[in-house]
């Protein structure tokens, strides 16, 4: 693998291009691996990068049924951001932005990770002491980038939004943190591969697993459609489709449904919009930006029911459509270039999972909901130590299975158990 | 679109109703043991294929109907009132 620098690009560029090999092998799996990750998207990834780097550990294979960046690692809108409020989330998502602040610099890859300011709109008095709270409680506890702007401070930053007095919800302000932004999703994938790859990890794609055998308390091998693959230890990573895989392992139920979450990239236009701006009252749910090619990336709530296509509905096209004209009506004659939907894990309260399962060498990572993309680096760190040390980290220590039987459930949003509500 | 024949009204768009959930849970006792509850409140089969769930027709008659559909093609295979005595005169006056 050839390290990316300065020099070598110059080199590359007076021969011609043809001084670059590829970036990860194409192994043909083995009998057995000491550890086996299910699922090749960027959390999977990110777990064996991470196993291989801060524990040391060898013989690992991913197992992607697909191939890498496939599902949802490229089916989102690509926003990070730590402006969380919960004991837990708070620190989560936090370790999760400080690991992407040197996550091009560590993967010796550009991830192009830009932070250009998270920007929530805020429209009533009672949402800007409501964010105040928040935001200072973010402040008092690590996350020092969280910032109450008022209505004057918005317009010179963001002048184009609607600030008309007849607009239905008039903007009074807006809770920002600085410090977020957004990431090229497609490089973080081939990033975490190329960094797994290069320290052992064997990347194997097109291998869907199809069933597990168990002896007592223990998977001991996994079936797969390139065969028989024994691990000493089986990480599941395959958010979407997380229950097909639980009941493969031999359980039945978890908290978690399977919906639909759509986002839009509109035509490229010239540079409009510096900051990722989220717009969310009464029945609005928006959040934009513009990617370095120009085009809007954007997105709304989910489709409003259960489902594993891997396609949206109109009502919601529409529904995303109002609320993008209706906070940027510049965009009113801007067309769509491309819209896709993802499946996502919605667990019952909006918070995911990285944890211990009843069997002795099976761990769980799921439950991603809307926040997958932000939470891969962290989330990869922190399922690693789990199966490196085979006990939960003390940050991650109420992201299991059991917070709703013991009442301490992680309700960001306060919706309660009804997984499509946890927007 | 998913269009959704309502034993009440005919057939409409899906974006006429709202979405219930899942429809095969069986709520437990008031005085069952909080295991029980814990399980029909928080744990879902989350089925890829038919399951049955409920639907509300909030912009139509307001009936509240039971549904078996496909969550991945999203074919409807069968429809009735949830109301298990309305269910009942609407297939008798069939």
């Amino acid at each position: 693998m050839t390290r990316f620098s300065a020099w070598s690009v110059f080199r590359n560029g007076l021969s011609g291009q043809s001084g670059w090999t590829r970036q990860w092998r194409d192994p043909e799996p083995k009998k057995q691996y000491d550890i086996v990750i299910v699922g090749g998207g960027l959390h999977g990834l990110a777990t064996a990068y991470y196993l291989a780097k801060n524990h040391g550990l060898k013989n690992i294979a991913i197992l992607e049924k697909g191939w890498l960046g496939g599902g949802n690692a490229g089916r989102n809108t690509t926003i990070v951001r730590s402006n969380y409020f919960m004991p837990g989330n708070r620190q989560f998502y936090e370790h999760s932005l400080e690991l992407w602040e040197n996550l091009s610099h560590e993967l010796n890859y550009n991830v192009m990770f830009s932070q250009r300011s998270h920007i929530s709109l805020l429209h009533s008095p009672g949402a800007i002491d409501g964010a105040a709270r928040r935001y200072n409680t973010m402040r008092l506890t690590g996350t020092p980038d969280a910032e109450i702007w008022d209505l004057e401070k918005l317009k010179q930053n963001v002048p184009h939004l609607n600030y008309g007095p007849d607009c239905r919800f008039p903007i009074l302000g807006a809770a920002v943190q600085k410090r977020a932004g957004t990431a090229r999703h497609d490089a973080v994938a081939w990033g975490y591969a190329r960094a797994a790859d290069a320290l052992g990890v064997d990347i194997i794609q097109n291998c869907e697993v199809t069933s597990t055998s168990r002896s007592g308390n223990s998977i001991t091998s996994l079936t797969t459609s390139r065969g028989e693959i024994s691990a000493k230890k089986v990480g599941f990573a395959v958010a979407g489709n997380t229950s097909r895989l639980w009941q493969m392992a031999g359980f039945n139920t978890l908290p978690i449904e399977s919906h639909k979450l759509q986002a839009f990239v509109s035509e490229p236009l010239k540079p409009l919009l510096d900051q990722v701006v989220v717009f969310g009252v009464g029945g609005a749910h928006f959040y934009i930006s513009q990617s370095d090619k120009g085009g809007m990336v954007f997105g709304g709530d989910l489709d409003w029911y259960k489902s594993y296509a891997q396609r949206g509905n109109l009502p919601i096209v529409q529904d995303v459509a109002e609320c993008a004209v209706s906070i940027l009506p510049c965009l009113g004659r801007v067309r769509l270039l491309r819209h896709w939907s993802g499946v996502m894990d919605m667990s019952m309260d909006g918070a995911p999972f990285i944890c211990k399962t009843p069997l002795d060498n099976l761990y769980l990572n799921a439950g991603w909901n809307y926040g997958g993309f932000k939470a891969s680096p962290a989330s990869g760190w922190y399922f690693a130590d789990l199966i490196a040390n085979d006990r939960p980290h003390e940050t991650i220590e109420n992201f299991n299975l059991d917070r709703f039987a013991q009442g301490v459930s992680l309700d960001e949003r306060g919706a309660g158990p009804d997984p499509k509500l946890h927007g | 679109m998913i269009r959704i024949n309502c034993p009440f009204c005919g057939e409409r768009d899906h974006s006429d109703f709202t979405y219930g959930g899942d429809g095969s849970i069986v709520y437990p006792e008031l005085d069952a043991p909080a295991e029980e509850w814990v399980e029909a409140i928080f744990q879902r089969e989350n089925i890829r294929g038919v399951q049955t769930e409920t639907w509300h027709h909030v912009s139509g008659c307001r009936q509240w109907l039971v549904v078996e559909r496909d969550t991945m093609t999203h074919e409807i295979h069968s429809i009735k009132a949830a109301h298990e005595g309305v269910a009942k005169v609407l297939e008798a006056g069939k």
